[in-house]
């Protein structure tokens, strides 16, 4: 069993966020605790994306609070909130363009967040890119290739060197295997459970997929309409859904 | 004579105004960007209509003017913008770094050292130094304020990646007074250094993209670099084949279609001066005795 501390790591209550008179997600409150992996599962529009953007500081909330480490980034300066997210926080997009420099060599994609904090060692730059490219298993020698030479999967795992790199402690994450072929989908699968492991990482994962929910989350939270419908553990709630739309959510998925 | 249909050096005292204030505005907050509303210039925007606005709103009657173009005073550009400020301002013009008390620049600072008395202008195409990684303004203009300049260096480092060592030998990106990362203008990185520390006052005028920045005299201007790769002020290893000078920024010049060449000295002026004082070099003429 993992040791969870005795604070929470990111304590959120009452978040809401309004498209104009459109709910994007509303009244959602949970604790996150060091070192474990929440799952946001929900239909497509349930609100899950505008959830994790609200957290990660991409969108400003209309309500509600968010405190990570006990410091409440929604009223935080957006000096101090671009600071948590290149060092604390790191973000995985779906798509890996929009977490890659496509222009930039795959060493200069990992070692950006290093000269970010201020890595003026071409040399130590250029060794911790090494490491990271082999960690998510790419070749030392595609070290300076752009990532358009990559295939889907890789660069996806190059996005997740490039995020993993100065260590964050809370990892947000959009569909990290939607669009990748199911194989490559495994792998990549396999390889974040290991890094999540092995760093103690904190990780915030919105899917649809349950099969990813199942393997890589501890907790799971339901979203219906932007509300949080059902939470708790992965197995329990997968196992033994209590709202009738998780039943439905589930069913679903045992039909594929 | 000076040409009456015009306000004195072109623009309306409105405009000079405005364009002062923006140049105080860039010399109280050194190398940052200030934005200013461009006008319309009677030439093209490659001749350095940003350049000859900053040296408009600069010029008095009493300044003597000197243009350089890449190093030298006599090419289309340098001539043209010289004989405008001859024709709208009737300022006298000299080819004399030492006799000028403004010059308007592309491409070069003057080997001479720059006095307390003297204003240097440049002319910029890009004044956005992080444009090159990050396209959209709102976000380069966003890591300006936040000092987020971790991108200047993915820049540099991609440099090393691809050609072993920092390629960028033109527009070489500084940081000024510890504060903003500045495109010091194409310029080669040989002059980056006499961006530092100057006496004179350093103005810099980019037309397309409306904005001016500056350098108060002694200001610190530091060029952006990795410990192992240190920024180095390069030059052709070569004395200059007509004055002789080992120190001076050179242009490769192509003689004959036989693969003949020479390097001469890129300041026109400094080597004039130096084969007056009787300087020579390996291919100077024969003296007639
Ligand atoms: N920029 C926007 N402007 C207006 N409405 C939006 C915007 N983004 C999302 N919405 C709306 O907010 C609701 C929640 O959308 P969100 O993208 O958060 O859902 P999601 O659960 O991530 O969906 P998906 O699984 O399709 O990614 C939807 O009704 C959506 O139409
Ligand atoms: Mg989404
Ligand atoms: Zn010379």
């Amino acid at each position: 069993m993992k040791d969870l501390g005795n604070t929470a790591l990111l304590q959120v209550a009452g978040l809401s966020k309004y498209y104009g008179t459109r709910i994007g997600c509303e009244a959602v409150s949970f604790d996150l605790w060091p070192g474990e992996v929440l799952g946001i599962v929900g239909e497509s529009g349930s609100g899950k994306s505008t959830l994790l953007s609200c957290l990660a500081g991409h969108l400003t909330p209309d309500q509600g609070r968010v405190l990570y480490n006990g410091r409440d980034t929604v009223t935080m300066s957006e000096a101090e909130r671009r600071v948590l997210g290149r060092t604390d926080w790191a973000f995985v997009h779906q798509n890996a363009r929009d977490g890659l420099r496509m222009g930039v060599s795959a060493g200069g994609n990992v070692g950006e967040r290093l000269m970010a904090v201020g890595a003026r060692n071409y040399g130590a730059i250029r060794g911790s890119a090494i490491d990271w490219l082999g960690r998510v298993e790419i070749d030392a020698d595609r070290i300076d290739d752009r990532p358009r030479q990559f295939s889907g999967g890789m660069q996806q795992r190059l996005q997740i060197a490039r995020n993993l790199v100065t260590g964050p402690r809370l990892v947000f994450m959009d569909e990290p295997t939607g669009g990748l072929d199911v194989s490559v989908q495994a792998r990549l699968l396999d390889l974040l459970r290991g890094l999540v492991r092995d760093m103690g990482l904190s990780v915030i994962l919105v899917t649809h997929d349950l099969a990813v929910a199942r393997l890589l989350a501890d907790r799971l939270m339901v979203m219906q309409a932007g509300r949080v419908i059902e939470q708790g553990l992965t197995d329990q709630v997968l196992d033994d859904p209590q709202a009738p739309y998780t039943q439905l959510l589930v069913s679903s998925v045992l039909q594929v | 004579m000076t040409d009456q249909a015009y306000n004195f050096a072109y623009l309306d005292e409105a405009t000079k105004r405005m364009i002062r204030r923006a140049l105080l505005k860039g010399i109280a907050v050194p190398g940052y960007q200030v934005p200013f509303a461009s006008r319309e210039m009677p030439m093209p925007y490659g001749w350095g209509t940003g350049g000859v606005q900053v040296t408009a709103a600069c010029l008095t009657p009493e300044d003597t003017l000197k243009v350089i173009d890449q190093g030298a005073d006599d090419t289309t550009n340098a001539v043209s913008i010289r004989k405008f400020f001859e024709r709208t301002g009737g300022v006298k013009t000299t080819t004399h770094t030492a006799e000028a008390s403004l010059i308007q620049t592309r491409h070069r600072i003057p080997e001479e050292p720059l006095r307390a008395d003297q204003i240097l202008v440049y002319q910029v195409p890009i004044p956005e130094p992080l444009r090159f990684l990050e396209p959209r303004e709102s976000e380069t203009r966003k890591m300006h304020s936040l000092e987020e300049y971790g991108l200047m260096h993915v820049k540099l480092y991609e440099d090393i990646a691809r050609h072993g060592e920092i390629s960028t030998a033109y527009a070489y990106p500084v940081k000024v007074e510890g504060r903003y990362v500045m495109d010091p203008s194409p310029i080669p990185k040989f002059d980056n250094p006499k961006l530092g520390g100057s006496p004179a006052i350093q103005l810099f005028g980019a037309g397309r993209e409306q904005r001016i920045y500056a350098l108060p005299p002694f200001t610190q201007v530091v060029s952006l670099d990795f410990e192992d790769h240190p920024f180095m002020a390069s030059k052709a290893d070569h004395d200059c084949d007509l004055c002789g000078c080992s120190t001076s920024y050179l242009d490769e010049v192509i003689t004959d279609d036989r693969g003949g060449r020479m390097f001469v000295c890129s300041d026109t002026d400094f080597c004039e001066a130096r084969r007056a004082q009787g300087h020579r070099g390996r291919l100077s003429p024969e003296e007639a005795v």
